[in-house]
């Protein structure tokens, strides 16, 4: 995982900049060293990021795919108008035809209002999950790194231990204990998985800025500010936090596409979300006792649960591979 | 290295606390009824709550509840199921089962993930490496759940070649074992497809070329033994994924090992019976990664001087 550390616009850049080859395309990249081209802009990772990100095909493919799936989660109204809720036992299993173009499923629903559906809870689940772990684990990360000693180690030791639980294994001890039912309300459904990953989800986060933060509390921008008279929360939130968030961005994005698969996987294990919510995971369940008869009734589902994985999974390649400075 | 070995154990004994008193909290200490989803679909038995309370000490205060609960961890009592039967006479018959399924999953994804990361790694920018690039990006978005059911449905019914559930042979366990180790197989090919990359064009790669070796043997010895390093860490971390794709993949081919016991008890509700079985797993990860750790120490020499 890179340890690159970005100057953020007051702060100049740390002493160790890490080095950085002149460019993938043969490009010179815009980084400014040591002292030496002082008339340069100076221009943060995020800067430089997102300048390798907009050429990247793989980001921009992966990007578009997000940006529909997030349309789907947030607005299904756009792309069906069919109800997802209105069954009727007689479609019951029809394949897919000019009516309904991913057919029915057991309970004569229409498949493809379903699957467009479907979306919102895993886009929910991965979203709401990631920004919970994120923040989490950032703050963990964050105090033990920058207060060193007995708060370090006591908090190492709790990091520990949480990473000791393999996250499938601990979703499924904390969903068995408090499993939901039909009579559930939705958000509390969802509420519960996201809170199962995310217990356990955090620890990598924590490892990631504690070790960071460790690097960037030593750079000569902060002692700068601490000379200046700076309070621990200046330092923190102004020089320390944006100078360590990368490799946590990098991390997220990558765990994101992990947490639907396991919401899913949750889901078809019958402790994930549970019915009045819609979701492949669920879907995918229902359809395994029928799938020689009605393979449509997996295949849709599990066609855009796995393009949903793969475009987070490219996502995060992408944004890696933007800011590792040693990329090669 | 005797060192190292004391350390490590020392270091895991808190873990193993921390960890077990993690579960335990979970499941019998947070706030609300520890028994509204215990026991199916309906209110548990008085006798069921009665039995349980005495068994897991719920009168008593947490910390002492605590310290019996892993004294009977210890002794190798694991409770009992609903239905009455020791956890721990279950979990015993079941275990070689899941062991088997999980070793065979470890031998194809290191066998297979190894030669095609080195294929793909020889040449890199040629045609098997973009292969191998797409193909492990494809397995890894389709989840376990999705790829075990269309490897059913397609190799066991369509096709034939293999049995459709597991009837207790090994032979059986071969398509559950591809479809559960794919997924770390995919990482294993491009672990060391980077590694390789990398370290063949470091000093000591050039300088074997130099002496005259031979291809195979500058990659085979040289440039690969180094690269495995980060796959043997890789194995040992992914156990516990391992453990748990083995509760889905067990529950699809129906094989009946700890992963299928959870994914029953899952199914009704037992939560006792499933977090019995779960917190054995997680203790199996722990113990795998200690030994992986020490392996760790015997392939890199550096580790030793510790």
């Amino acid at each position: 995982m890179s340890s690159s550390v970005a100057p953020d616009q007051l702060a100049p850049p740390p002493a160790r900049v890490p080095e950085r080859p002149a460019g993938r395309n043969g490009r010179r990249r815009g980084r400014r060293r040591g002292g030496g081209h002082a008339a340069a802009v100076p221009r943060s990772l995020a800067g430089d990021a997102w300048r390798d990100l907009r050429r990247n095909p793989l980001f921009l493919i992966s990007a578009a795919i997000i940006v529909v799936l997030v349309a789907m989660a947030a607005v299904p109204g756009l792309f069906t108008d069919a109800d997802p809720r209105a069954c009727d036992l007689a479609n019951s299993r029809l394949p897919p035809s000019g009516s309904a173009w991913f057919g029915y499923d057991l309970q004569g629903c229409d498949m493809y209002a379903r699957t467009i559906h479907g979306a919102r809870a895993s886009i929910l689940v991965g979203v709401l999950t990631t920004l919970g772990i994120a923040v989490v684990g950032s703050v963990v990360g964050m105090v033990a790194g920058y207060h060193g000693g007995r708060v370090d180690a006591l908090l190492s030791r709790l990091t520990d231990m949480f990473f000791a639980v393999p996250m499938l294994l601990g979703a499924i001890i904390v969903l068995a204990t408090f499993p939901s039912r039909v009579d559930t309300p939705a958000w509390q459904t969802i509420g519960k998985v996201v809170l199962a990953l995310g217990v356990l989800g955090w620890t990598t986060v924590a490892r990631l800025m504690r070790s960071t933060v460790i690097q960037v509390k030593q750079a000569d921008y902060v002692q700068a500010a601490r000379g200046l008279g700076a309070g621990t929360r200046r330092i923190l939130l102004r020089h320390v936090l944006p100078n360590a968030l990368a490799p946590v961005v990098v991390y997220s994005t990558i765990i994101l596409g992990v947490f639907v698969v396991l919401e899913a996987t949750l889901s078809f294990l019958g402790i994930g979300l549970q019915a009045p919510v819609i979701s492949w995971g669920i879907a995918i369940s229902e359809a395994r006792s029928y799938i020689r008869q009605s393979p449509h009734m997996l295949l849709f589902p599990g066609a855009f649960l796995s393009v949903t994985v793969l475009a987070f999974i490219m996502l995060g390649d992408a944004v890696r591979d933007a800011f590792d400075p040693r990329l090669r | 290295m005797g060192r190292y070995v004391v350390q490590r154990l020392g270091q895991m004994v808190p873990v193993v606390i921390g960890t077990t008193f993690l579960i335990y909290a979970l499941v019998w200490a947070l706030p609300g009824d520890p028994f509204a989803a215990k026991c199916g679909d309906r209110p548990c038995p008085q006798a069921y709550v009665d039995r349980m309370t005495a068994e897991y000490n719920l009168d008593d205060p947490l910390p002492l509840a605590y310290l019996q609960y892993m004294g009977n961890l210890v002794t190798g009592d694991f409770g009992q199921t609903f239905s009455g039967a020791s956890v721990a006479g279950e979990l015993l018959q079941r275990y070689p089962i899941t062991l088997q399924l999980t070793v065979l999953a470890i031998v194809v994804e290191v066998v297979i993930g190894i030669a095609a990361g080195v294929l793909a790694g020889i040449r890199r920018g040629g045609f098997l490496d973009n292969l191998v690039l797409v193909s492990t990006l494809v397995v890894v978005s389709i989840p376990v759940f999705v790829l075990g059911l269309l490897a059913q449905t397609f190799f066991g019914v369509r096709l034939g070649w293999f049995p459709v559930t597991s009837d207790g042979t090994l032979y059986s366990l071969v398509l559950p074992a591809i479809v559960l180790g794919s997924l770390s197989l995919a990482f294993v090919a491009r672990l060391v497809r980077a590694n390789l990359v990398e370290n063949l064009r470091t000093d000591y790669v050039r300088t074997a070329i130099a002496k005259g070796l031979t291809r195979q043997r500058v990659i085979g010895v040289h440039a690969l033994r180094n690269s495995l390093i980060p796959v043997v860490t890789f194995v040992g971390a992914d156990f516990g994924g391992l453990l748990g794709g083995a509760v889905v993949v067990e529950g699809i081919f129906n094989i009946p090992g700890v992963g299928n016991m959870i994914f029953r008890g899952i199914n009704a509700h037992e939560g006792a019976t499933v977090t019995a079985a779960v917190t054995v797993l997680v203790l199996v990860f722990l113990i795998v990664n200690l030994l992986v750790d020490l392996l760790y120490a015997v392939i890199d020499p550096r580790i030793r001087h510790v």
